[in-house]
């Protein structure tokens, strides 16, 4: 009953920041509401029980890159979207044709949580049995991000850590020419 | 219990919603955003309770932490444009217009 009741009201709410970031043209507060997306997909995540990846939405949607945007928005003068001139019919149709399409999909996709859904079959309960014993990890997700498939998240690491490295060249270097130009500036009001 | 506590929590979340969507200056913006996160921590604390799965706690107190620190990171570049300067070089393009 809560379940439903917390589901609904999340998936409304995310309805209606989703239409108003589209509606919007004040870019600070599009760059705001995309914080509070961030949390309700969050908090939607947990209420599903996919604790781990709330995490990482929690962190990356609502810490990292609200900040990242934000700080972008600082180096740009402009802080209003232009309306765009042409009339996107096409567009919204061929997402909406799209969009229907994805939902016939689901409708062969099995019921969230329904044990004979191939991928609970598969390899998931190898997991459950051997997870503790082979690695002494409690969280089962935590035991094959970091043990069974330790290789792929350390390369997985490496491009997050390559982006973040050309993240900060992007926006520190532009910040370095700001300071020598105002410093020009002043040296020349100095003279 | 829980489903009065819960409703509560919901309609303060539309509120802040609201003020996210309407307010006219960035501090009610903020503001805003602030309050849906701690909104976002209690209905998952409250969840946990009612589901009986309690490590769900933890995720709400790493909830509280992003908040915060996003919240003074989002100060911070508003207030001085950007994370490099201090309060006395604040730079003349940088800052974000408070309409």
């Amino acid at each position: 009953m809560i379940d439903i009741l917390i589901n609904v009201t999340l998936l409304a709410f995310l309805a209606i920041t989703a239409i108003a970031i589209v509606r919007m043209t004040h870019l600070f507060a599009i760059v705001m509401l995309y914080g509070i997306f961030s949390f309700l997909t969050a908090g939607l995540f947990v209420v599903m029980d996919a604790a781990d990846v709330a995490f990482t939405e929690a962190a990356v949607g609502a810490g990292i890159s609200t900040v990242l945007m934000l700080a972008t928005l600082a180096l740009s003068k402009d802080h209003q979207e232009k309306k765009s001139r042409h009339r996107p019919w096409l567009p919204l149709s061929l997402v909406v044709v799209t969009g229907a399409a994805l939902v016939y999909g689901t409708m062969d996709i099995p019921g969230f949580g329904d044990p004979a859904a191939p991928s609970q079959v598969h390899v998931a309960p190898y997991y459950i049995e051997q997870s503790m014993p082979d690695t002494g990890v409690p969280n089962m997700v935590t035991a094959v991000l970091a043990s069974y498939r330790g290789f792929d998240t350390l390369g997985e690491v490496v491009v997050v850590f390559t982006a973040g490295i050309a993240v900060l060249l992007l926006i520190g270097g532009r910040r370095a020419k700001q300071t020598d130009k105002t410093q020009l500036e002043k040296e020349s009001d100095d003279a | 219990m829980y489903i009065v506590v819960t409703i509560a929590i919901l309609i303060t979340m539309a509120l802040a919603l609201a003020r996210a969507l309407l307010g006219p200056t960035v501090y009610d913006r903020i503001s805003a955003v602030n309050m849906f996160g701690t909104k976002t921590v209690l209905l998952i604390a409250v969840f946990a309770f009612f589901s009986g799965r309690t490590d769900l706690l933890d995720i709400a107190l790493v909830y509280a932490l992003i908040n915060f620190i996003g919240v003074v990171a989002v100060l911070r570049l508003v207030q001085y444009g950007d994370f490099h300067s201090s309060a006395k070089t604040s730079t003349k393009t940088g800052k974000i217009n408070s309409e």
